[in-house]
C-alpha cells in the first residue's frame, strides 16, 4: 500500500521544506491520502484510541513527576499531596491511575481484534510481533507505576512479582537481588522502578512509531481478510477514518470520563490506601484487573517454575502465533469452525479473569485451570490443525465486492 | 478547511457543511484550551505550599545596629534594629535624587497605635536586579547594604543607590501582634 506519494507542495515555503525535511509530505502521506481499505469497522479504531491513550499516560505522568517523590519515606504521602493539595492534581492523578485500565481496555480488544480477523498472518507478521514487544513493555510500565503510590498493594505486588524471577533455577536468587538492590524491595528498588516507569513510556513511543511503520508497508488488514487489489478497495484516511477514528475517540472518552469523574477508585483496591508496611501482608492481595488472567494462569499451575513459565509463555506463544496458525483464510468470518473456537477462547480469558480475581479454591480454581489448558490448546493445537482439515467458506472476490454482498450499498465519495 | 470548500462553491450560502465544521472545529479548538488549563495550573503554588505563606517572627533580642534574617516563602527577609545614625542617615536624603523616589518613612508599617518604630526595619532580602541576597551589616558605599552578583548598593533604608538594581529592596506585608512580635505575610 506504500505506493509513489502524491503529496504536492503548493506553496514556496512547503517546496523549501519538501526538499530538506519532508515532514509535512511524511504526515500528508500516512494520515491525509494513505489508501485505506473501505469497509473497515469500529474494531479498526481502536489504533488510534492507543495512541491517544499513550500520549495521555506520557503527559499526565511527566506532570505528576513534577511533585512525586520517589522515597519509601515520602512517595505515599507526596501521592496524598497530589491529590490534595495540587492544583488539579486529583484530576490528573485519577486520569493517569484509570489511564492504565482504558489503557488496557483498549490494547486488549485491539488484540482480539487482530485474532479474530487474522491480522497476524503474512505480510503483517512484523507489525504482530512488534505488537507483543508493546504489550510487555505497557506491562512492565504498568507495573511499575503501580508501585510507586507505596501503599500496601504496592508494595506486596512488587515483592510477589519481583519474586517470580526466584523460580529461575540456580541464579534466581541473584537476579531478585540484583533487581530489589537489597535484600528485599525497598528505597533502591522505588528508585529505580521510578526510574524506568519514566524511561519505558518513551520506549514504547518508539517501538509504536515501529508498529505504525511496519503497518503502512502493507497497508491495514480489513474484516474480509482480503489484500487490497485495486483504488476502488480503497477510500483516503482523511475524511474518511478521521472522522471514524474521531467519533470512536469521543465515545472512548465518555467511558474514560465516567471513571475519572465517577468512579475514580471502582478499579483499584482500597488496600493501597494504608501505607506500605514491609511485616505484613494484606489478606487479599490481587493485581490490577489487566493482570488477573495472567495470575490466574500462574495460579492454576501447582509448581512454582512451571507456573511462572506458563504464564510468560501466555505471552510468548502470541510470538509465534503467525507460524501456528496454518490456515491461509485471515478473516474468521470465512473459518465456521475457528470462528467457534475463537468465542470459546474468548471466554476462556475472561473466565482466567474471574478466576484470577478469586481464591483459587474449589471451582474457581478447576475453572482456571481449564481456561488455561483451552488457552494453550487453541494456540497449539486448534489453530495448526484447524488450518489444514477446515474447510473456509467462499470469500469475496475483492473489498469492493465484499462491501457490496455485505448487504450495504457502496459508499460514494461526496465530490 | 471552509476556506477551501467556500473556493470551491464561489458565491452561493454557506453550506450545512461549512457550519458543521466550523462547529466541529470551534468544539475541537475550545475543549483543548479548556483541557490545557488544569496542566498549567497544577504548576501554580499547590494549597500547602500557600498555607506556609506567613511568618511570625519575635523581634525582642534582636540588639542595636544588627540585623536577623527569617524565611518567608522560602525567602529571605531582613529585619534589622537600626542605629539612630542610621535612621538619622536615611532621612537626611534627598528623596527626588532617589532612582525609586521613597522616604524612610514609607518604607515602615505603622504598630496597632499607629505610631512608626522607625529603629524596626524590615523588607525582603532579595536584589530587585536578578535575585541575589544583598551583603549587610553597613556592607557597601551607602552604609546599608551591597549586592555582590551585580554590585548595586542599597542605603540604611534599603534604597537602590549605585549599580544595576531598578528599585528598592521590596517591604513584605507585615504586622505587629504585639510590641515584640511581627507577622509577616
Amino acid at each position: 500500500m506504500a505506493g509513489p506519494s502524491t503529496y504536492e507542495p503548493k506553496s514556496g515555503i512547503e517546496r523549501w521544506m519538501d526538499s530538506r525535511l519532508p515532514l509535512i509530505r511524511l504526515g500528508y502521506d500516512s494520515m491525509v491520502d494513505y489508501p485505506t481499505p473501505r469497509n473497515l469497522n469500529y474494531w479498526w479504531t481502536f489504533g488510534g484510541i492507543l495512541t491517544l491513550c499513550l500520549v495521555i499516560q506520557i503527559v499526565t505522568g511527566v506532570v505528576l513527576g513534577m511533585h512525586y517523590v520517589a522515597h519509601v519515606d515520602m512517595a505515599f504521602d507526596s501521592v496524598q499531596r497530589i491529590r490534595r493539595d495540587v492544583n488539579y492534581g486529583w484530576l490528573i492523578q485519577y486520569i493517569h491511575a484509570n489511564g492504565a485500565s482504558m489503557f488496557f481496555l483498549a490494547v486488549y480488544l485491539h488484540i482480539f481484534r487482530g485474532l479474530y480477523y487474522g491480522s497476524y498472518k503474512p505480510p503483517r507478521e512484523v507489525i504482530w510481533i512488534l505488537g507483543v514487544v508493546i504489550l510487555l513493555l505497557m506491562m512492565a510500565t504498568a507495573f511499575m507505576g503501580y508501585v510507586l503510590p507505596w501503599g500496601q498493594m504496592s508494595f506486596w505486588g512488587a515483592v510477589v512479582i519481583t519474586n517470580f524471577f526466584t523460580a529461575i533455577p540456580l541464579v534466581g536468587d541473584a537476579i531478585t537481588t540484583l533487581l530489589w538492590g537489597g535484600f528485599s524491595v525497598g528505597n533502591p528498588t522505588l528508585n529505580r522502578f521510578y526510574s524506568l516507569h519514566y524511561l519505558l513510556p518513551f520506549v514504547i513511543f518508539g517501538v509504536v512509531a515501529l508498529h505504525i511503520w511496519a503497518l503502512h508497508v502493507p497497508g491495514n488488514n480489513n474484516p474480509a481478510g482480503l489484500s487490497v487489489k485495486s483504488r476502488a478497495d480503497t477510500v483516503p484516511f482523511h475524511p474518511y477514518y478521521t472522522v471514524k477514528d474521531g467519533f470512536a475517540i469521543i465515545l472512548f472518552l465518555i467511558l474514560f470520563s465516567v471513571f475519572v469523574f465517577y468512579l475514580p477508585d471502582a478499579l483499584g483496591h482500597a488496600d493501597n490506601y494504608i501505607p506500605a508496611d514491609p511485616l505484613k501482608t494484606p489478606e487479599h492481595i490481587v493485581p490490577e484487573w489487566y493482570f488477573l488472567p495472567f495470575y490466574a494462569i500462574l495460579r492454576s499451575i501447582p509448581n512454582k517454575l512451571m507456573g511462572v513459565l506458563a504464564m510468560f509463555g501466555s505471552i510468548g506463544v502470541l510470538v509465534a502465533l503467525p507460524w501456528l496458525d496454518t490456515s491461509k483464510v485471515r478473516s474468521m468470518r470465512y473459518r465456521p469452525t475457528a470462528r467457534w473456537c475463537f468465542i470459546i477462547f474468548v471466554i476462556a480469558c475472561l473466565a482466567l479473569g474471574y478466576a484470577g480475581a478469586h481464591n483459587p479454591e474449589g471451582i474457581n480454581l478447576w475453572m482456571g485451570r481449564a481456561a488455561t489448558l483451552y488457552y494453550f490448546v487453541y494456540f497449539l493445537l486448534l489453530l495448526p490443525i484447524l488450518g489444514l482439515v477446515e474447510k473456509p467458506k467462499p470469500r469475496p472476490a475483492s473489498i469492493a465486492d465484499s462491501v457490496k454482498s455485505h448487504g450495504e450499498p457502496a459508499a460514494t465519495p461526496a465530490e | 478547511m471552509s476556506d477551501a470548500t467556500a473556493g470551491q462553491i464561489g458565491d452561493q450560502e454557506p453550506t450545512r457543511r461549512d457550519f458543521i465544521h466550523i462547529a466541529a472545529g470551534a468544539a475541537v479548538v475550545g475543549g483543548g484550551v479548556l483541557a490545557l488549563w488544569p496542566f498549567i495550573d497544577q504548576m501554580n503554588p499547590a494549597a500547602d505550599t500557600l498555607a506556609l505563606s506567613t511568618t511570625e517572627v519575635d523581634i525582642s533580642q534582636i540588639p542595636v545596629g544588627s540585623q536577623i534574617t527569617v524565611s518567608w516563602r522560602g525567602k529571605p527577609v531582613f529585619i534589622r534594629h537600626r542605629t539612630e545614625e542610621e535612621i538619622a542617615e536615611a532621612n537626611a536624603v534627598d528623596v527626588s535624587s532617589l532612582r525609586d523616589p521613597q522616604t524612610d518613612d514609607e518604607r515602615l508599617v505603622p504598630d496597632p497605635e499607629g505610631a512608626l518604630r522607625p529603629e524596626i526595619l524590615v523588607m525582603e532580602g532579595v536584589c530587585t536586579h536578578f535575585g541575589c541576597v544583598p551583603l549587610g551589616d553597613g556592607a557597601g558605599p551607602f552604609d546599608g547594604w551591597f549586592c555582590p552578583c551585580h554590585g548595586s548598593a542599597y542605603d540604611t533604608s534599603g534604597r537602590i543607590r549605585q549599580g544595576p538594581a531598578p528599585l528598592n529592596l521590596p517591604v513584605p506585608p507585615y504586622a505587629y501582634l504585639s510590641d515584640n512580635v511581627i507577622r509577616i505575610g
